[in-house]
């Protein structure tokens, strides 16, 4: 009995760790490469477990649930990006002569018209103002968690996990939880693939280049700023996969997004951002303090997260791998 | 002091004393010591996001500490006074303690780890069920009788809550007009020179973060008086942002910003609430509207946009005398 125990909640570690992982990767490469925390990645989680459970209900099969799930998270990912955090002048000019041509010129509001498009014109948005961009990764989140309550209600919803494994496996006497196993194991294959798409492919070196000293990225004639796309595409839909894979161990709820954000935080903090390496080893330490934490000692959960923050912060202020100072 | 700053002083003084008669039923009146609540926190967040460019998003963690630590300590039978006192202290304590992990990270590295701690306190409260009753949260006795004084009604409470801001008022004033005022908007600004010129910005930084915490615990320990209870919701992430918008909506780098801005969130937050429950979308866009539209919120864009208007008057005439030699 003591062992099964043992088992069941190393397992549930792990495959925490694995949720995690798909979650702090993106938002560490995020933070690495934009130097923002993007506040909204619980949000994009969250969603994800929406959204597969709508998928889920009306029969799609689970995998392609999850496939399409991180793909529409990862979709919104990059309109927010473009849109609201990097907001271009082109888009701007676009829909401000939209507006132009359908409210001020019909009702013939000459002077506004020509003020307005000034406005637009010398808009610059949020571009070096990387504190606005962290609130307004934050109001987003926010309209999100609450789009996310409107849609489907503040009832818990449980993601049915694949029917093939649903049944534990039984080795040697003690019986283990597949579906968990099958979520570590889709965790390391992500990681796998995130770290040959980092160290071995063209765009990989372009996003470590941009990571380590953005300024100089760009003066060698690296598209810093299609990155930035790029990389919020990426770690949306991550997240959003994660979101989808870890609905049936953690239900989908509203507050779901404010309880994955701060472990993500930690993991970040923890591991160093902008380093894969890091999250992957922060994501399954903070997955085995946070579920034998809340197994051993549920009042005191969160503190036992908050002393290796204090360790780490006090004598390893970068992480254990950090590539760019937090 | 200028002439024009006595006579708005003064003005606001008046104002604020009249509260009660001006405004119909209890109702506002407690509205109206909600806003001024909120105000104190908007402007203990200010001191370190206006003055010093510390974004923090975990204001809330005070609200956790110094409020249960009240509750605890009336309902374990210690008098009010003891229980008042020995709460600020302990959060205040807590604020050291804060303040030196949060300013490991300069910029926006801060932001992440005060949420996470934020998030911590919060998870503590709303796990801890022995110590804080979890997700019931956790109601106070009664309030206080300071000086002999009944604070129970409405009224009252709205001068006793006043009377608490107007000595907090007084000392951020004070505090922004001082030399270590200017040496914290240096930091802000410039805090290499800062360094360069012998200031020891990491302890600027970190006494202004302790000072914070000590206005938001006061703020914390009335909130605790006001609603007579506390739960776990009173301290989640979207507290910290709510008063974050606050001073940034108002306008973070004046004294006056937070206050309009505490009005300003509390009335349409109790007036929507009332309607739609939405709130939390209005609340997101209302930041992302601010953000984008008014990085410098309320009063400074006010002030702004009146000088441009003065000046536009009196360009005329300027125009014409500067075309001759002076003297």
């Amino acid at each position: 009995m003591q062992g099964q125990f043992w088992i069941i909640q190393t397992l549930n570690s792990v495959a925490f760790g694995g949720l995690l992982f798909m979650l702090s990767s993106g938002f560490s490469l995020i933070f690495g490469l934009m130097r923002i925390p993007n506040l909204a990645h619980g949000g994009f989680f969250m969603l994800g477990a929406y959204l597969g459970y709508s998928l889920l209900i009306r029969g799609v099969n689970f995998w392609v649930a999850a496939l399409l799930g991180g793909l529409a998270v990862g979709l919104l990912g990059v309109v927010i990006e473009r849109f609201i955090i990097h907001p271009s002048n082109r888009i701007l000019l676009a829909i401000g002569s939209f507006l132009d041509a359908v409210i001020f010129r019909p009702l013939g509001l000459r002077a506004f018209s020509g003020a307005w498009r000034g406005m637009i014109a010398r808009f610059r948005g949020l571009a070096g103002n990387e504190q606005g961009q962290v609130l307004m990764t934050l109001g987003v989140s926010f309209i999100v968690a609450d789009v996310c309550l409107l849609i489907w209600t503040g009832d818990p919803m449980t993601l049915p996990a694949p029917p093939a494994l649903r049944r534990p496996l039984f080795i040697g006497g003690y019986s283990f939880p597949t579906y968990r196993l099958v979520v570590l194991g889709v965790a390391l294959v992500a990681a796998a693939c995130l770290y040959l798409l980092m160290e071995r492919t063209r765009l990989g070196a372009m996003i470590r280049a941009g990571v380590d000293d953005r300024e100089m990225a760009r003066g060698c004639g690296i598209p810093v700023s299609r990155l930035f796309t790029i990389v919020f595409l990426l770690g949306a839909t991550l997240a959003g996969i994660g979101g989808v894979l870890g609905g049936p161990i953690l239900n989908a709820y509203p507050g779901l997004d404010t309880d994955m954000l701060p472990l993500a935080l930690i993991v970040v903090i923890l591991g160093g951002a902008g380093s894969l390496l890091g999250a992957f080893v922060g994501s399954f330490v903070v997955g085995f303090l946070y579920n034998f934490g809340i197994a051993l000692v549920p009042d005191l959960a969160y503190f036992v997260l908050f002393l290796p923050m204090v360790l780490v912060l006090m004598f390893l202020p970068q992480g254990l791998f950090g590539r760019v100072q937090l | 002091m200028t002439r024009g700053s006595v006579i708005a002083v003064l003005l606001a003084t008046v104002v604020f004393m009249a509260v009660p008669w001006i405004v119909p039923g209890n109702f506002y009146i407690n509205m109206a010591s909600q806003v001024l609540i909120y105000a104190l926190f908007a402007l203990s967040l200010n001191l370190m996001l206006g003055y010093g460019g510390m974004v923090s998003l975990g204001h809330a963690a005070y609200l956790g500490v110094a409020g249960y630590t009240c509750i605890l300590l009336v309902t374990a039978g210690y008098n009010q006074l003891t229980a008042a006192v020995v709460a600020v202290l302990f959060s205040t304590a807590f604020a050291g303690v804060f303040g030196v992990l949060s300013l490991r990270a300069p910029g926006l590295g801060f932001i992440m780890i005060t949420l996470a701690i934020g998030q911590i306190v919060w998870g503590i409260a709303y796990r801890a069920n022995a110590l804080t009753g979890g997700d019931n949260g956790m109601s106070f006795p009664a309030r206080p009788m300071p000086f002999g004084f009944d604070i129970q009604d409405a009224k009252n409470f709205y001068y006793f809550t006043l009377i608490v801001f107007a000595i907090a008022f007084f000392f951020l004033w004070r505090f922004s007009h001082s030399p270590f005022g200017a040496s914290l908007k240096g930091t802000k600004e410039q805090p290499r020179r800062m360094r360069m010129l012998g200031h020891n910005v990491w302890l600027i930084q970190l006494l202004t973060f302790v000072m914070a915490g000590f206005w938001a615990s006061i703020a914390s320990v009335l909130y605790v008086y006001y609603n007579l209870f506390l739960s776990p919701h009173a301290l989640a992430l979207q507290q910290s942002a709510e008063i974050l918008l606050m001073a940034i909506l108002g306008g973070a780098t004046s004294l006056t910003g937070p206050i309009v801005g505490a009005l300003i969130i509390t009335l349409i937050k109790n007036v929507i609430s009332t309607y739609v429950e939405r709130w939390n979308s209005l609340l997101g866009v209302i930041f992302v509207v601010v953000i984008i539209f008014m990085p410098y919120g309320l009063v400074p864009g006010c002030k702004q946009l009146w000088k441009r208007l003065q000046s536009r008057g009196k360009n005329s005439a300027p125009a014409r005398t500067s075309s001759e030699p002076t003297e």
